[in-house]
């Protein structure tokens, strides 16, 4: 019975399709909003998951998350690598100077300053040029968006100059970096320039960073750092958090998303769910026929379950091919660059349509359960 | 074994809708027997109760009093599954809107009794396609519902109901939506198809036009049956009315 089933599914052209297209739409509609909210909060994070050198980041107790940094003390550094179990531990400044072309063109910035003689930090994706190159004098790594920010319509090219705070400075590199929660120019220079190209403070020590002992977990290092120095120290997965749930807490950012992923959810379920119920109901006399020529309740139940299960799972692979392609498309586009499908929102939608597919299964079995054979003769 | 050749033994049913003030006496203590290797018409105005006699009969619904055997046995305390089991097996359908399932074609429509029987897919269909050609529509076995005459899905529905061979069939006002020509073929089709020695046919109608197929026919109304005659030569069993009913089966 299980063809008579799918036959009975795919009988009407126009239900069938409205039902896979209502299917089709919430997934790519729940799919598109959770990765979109869920890459733009993981951009608040994105310059300290670029660093795949170190595993812990130090910071003053009061830093919460990125963007706001109160500085250390240069002597930090030497407690730190005091604390038995650090591998390693460099500097690592971040400022905001403004760096201006030589049309006029202007912008502000994200400078990260490296650690002069181990340069970790340095972005590993690049696009032209070397990050060995900061070793050179009044040198900056810039990334792809931040060039086309400051050069409009103008191709990619090394050696052009930028002044940052009566500094002129040289690109001798364009990266990969991934996008921050604003939209600024990232550059990457040394630790010593990037002081400089800011303007003199009495401290200046953003963080430090820090690589764990063979045999010693970043957990247990960042629990040793805090209980000898005093200082906090996350790995870098609980400081990306720390970011995120900032952002979480402090913004309009989850109750804007979470609005329109409601919503999504609300409207995608429900015309789902109904136009499958309704698909049911309307079919109801043919069940009634069949209940009366002597197919059991249970092989109706099986019947119902893979019209559902098969026009879920149609509906989820289109809709998630449809996300797929999105994300493809904009993925490419300076502004939504790193926005990509996660798999854990694909993981989300689908167990949202599982549930779904089966309610309107319950409701639509119950229905069937219940109808009386005898009603076929009702004309 | 059956009891006296009676496929169908009812005695004394009764059935009611509802309770109190909204209680509807559709059955008010029914005797109806169907013989095998006879078509039993079961007649009289709408709302008579021979549709739910006819329910009763097929076990699709529960009668509230009487006796019913049906080939001989009763299916009190049967549970559902069992029942539904009986009727796939002993039960053919035809429905006065025919019931087909739109997206099947014919062939395939037919079949559904073999299929839900477990009986495998291409045999099924080779045994569906027989039949249909048996009921002259081998040039139709691919054609779907909405392609067909109404007297053409009639007989797909025939087929349907005749396909796993079973002891009894019910049809309910069968020709009910045809012309009188179309309803004709169809008659002659179901006496010649499904009147078999070892099978019982029972019609439920009130087309006058057709009573000359029957071999016996019962006049129900208000509920009860009120008059049984058997047409073809064979003692009348009738209750007082059977001229007047004679006159308008000629008629």
């Amino acid at each position: 019975m299980n063809f008579v089933a799918l036959r009975m599914l795919t009988g009407d052209r126009a239900k069938y399709f409205g039902l896979v297209f209502a299917i089709a739409f919430c997934t790519f509609l729940l799919e598109n909003q959770t990765s979109i909210f869920a890459n733009i909060l993981r951009r608040t994070a994105s310059q300290i998951l670029d660093v795949t050198d170190a595993e812990v980041w130090v910071m003053d107790p009061k830093t919460e998350y990125w963007d706001q940094t109160k500085a250390l003390k240069d002597t930090d550094l030497t407690r730190v690598r005091g604390v038995s179990g650090v591998g390693w531990a460099v500097r690592l400044f971040k400022g905001n100077p403004v760096a201006r072309t030589s049309t006029g063109k202007f912008a502000a910035s994200f400078l990260i300053g490296l650690d002069d003689a181990t340069l970790a930090g340095a972005p590993r994706q690049m696009l032209m040029g070397s990050w060995e190159r900061l070793r050179e004098p009044d040198s900056v790594v810039i990334d792809k968006a931040g060039y086309v920010l400051l050069f409009p319509k103008e191709p990619l090219r090394l050696d052009r100059t930028l002044e940052m705070n009566d500094h002129m400075v040289r690109i001798v590199g364009i990266s990969d970096a991934s996008p921050p929660f604003a939209s600024l120019p990232v550059m990457h220079t040394r630790y010593s320039e990037a002081v400089g190209f800011v303007g003199r403070e009495r401290t200046q020590l953003s963080f430090l960073i820090a690589r764990a002992a063979p045999g010693v977990t970043p957990k247990e290092l960042t629990a040793r750092i805090e209980k000898q120095t005093g200082l906090r120290a996350r790995t870098t997965r609980e400081f990306m958090w720390d970011c995120v749930g900032y952002y979480m807490r402090n913004t309009g950012i989850p109750v804007n998303f979470g609005i329109t992923i409601g919503v999504a959810l609300v409207v995608g379920t429900v015309v789902a769910g109904q136009t499958f119920y309704l698909f049911t109901v309307d079919n109801l006399k043919q069940f009634g026929a069949l209940k009366a020529i002597g197919v059991t309740n249970l092989r109706l139940t099986g019947m119902i379950l893979l019209q559902a299960f098969s026009v879920g799972a149609l509906g989820f692979a289109i809709g998630t091919g449809m996300a797929a392609s999105f994300f493809e498309l904009t993925l490419h586009k300076l502004a939504t660059r790193h926005i990509v499908l996660m798999w854990q929102c694909v993981g989300i939608t689908g167990a949202a349509i599982f549930f779904v597919v089966i309610v309107a299964s319950v409701l639509s079995i119950r229905r069937v359960l219940v109808l009386e054979p005898a009603a076929v003769f009702q004309g | 074994m059956e009891s006296n050749g009676h496929a169908i033994s009812c005695h004394g049913v009764q059935k009611h809708y509802g309770e109190g003030e909204t209680r509807i006496d559709a059955l008010r203590g029914v005797d109806f027997d169907a013989r095998f290797g006879e078509l039993s018409f079961l007649v009289g105005p709408s709302g008579c109760g021979k549709t739910t006699l006819l329910c009763v009969i097929a076990g699709l619904l529960d009668r509230n009093e009487g006796n019913l055997t049906v080939l001989g046995r009763s299916l009190d305390g049967v549970s559902d599954r069992d029942r539904v089991l009986f009727r796939r097996k002993n039960l053919g359908f035809v429905f006065q809107q025919y019931n087909l399932l739109p997206a099947l074609t014919a062939a395939e429509n037919v079949a559904v009794p073999l299929l839900a029987a477990e009986v495998p897919r291409k045999e099924a269909l080779d045994r569906a396609k027989a039949l249909l050609s048996r009921l002259g529509l081998e040039k139709r076995v691919t054609a779907l519902p909405s392609k067909l005459s109404g007297g053409q899905q009639q007989r797909v529905a025939l087929a349907r109901a005749l396909v796993h061979e079973p002891r009894i069939v019910v049809c309910d006002e069968p020709t009910a939506a045809l012309d009188h020509a179309t309803g004709e073929t169809v008659m002659e089709l179901l006496a010649s198809n499904a009147v078999q020695p070892d099978r019982a046919v029972v019609v439920v109608t009130h087309d006058s036009r057709v009573f000359h197929h029957a071999h016996s026919i019962a006049r129900m109304d208000d509920g009860r049956i009120v008059e049984v005659t058997r047409p073809n030569g064979s003692a009348a069993e009738s209750v007082g009315e059977f001229d007047s009913f004679q006159k308008e089966a000629a008629l």
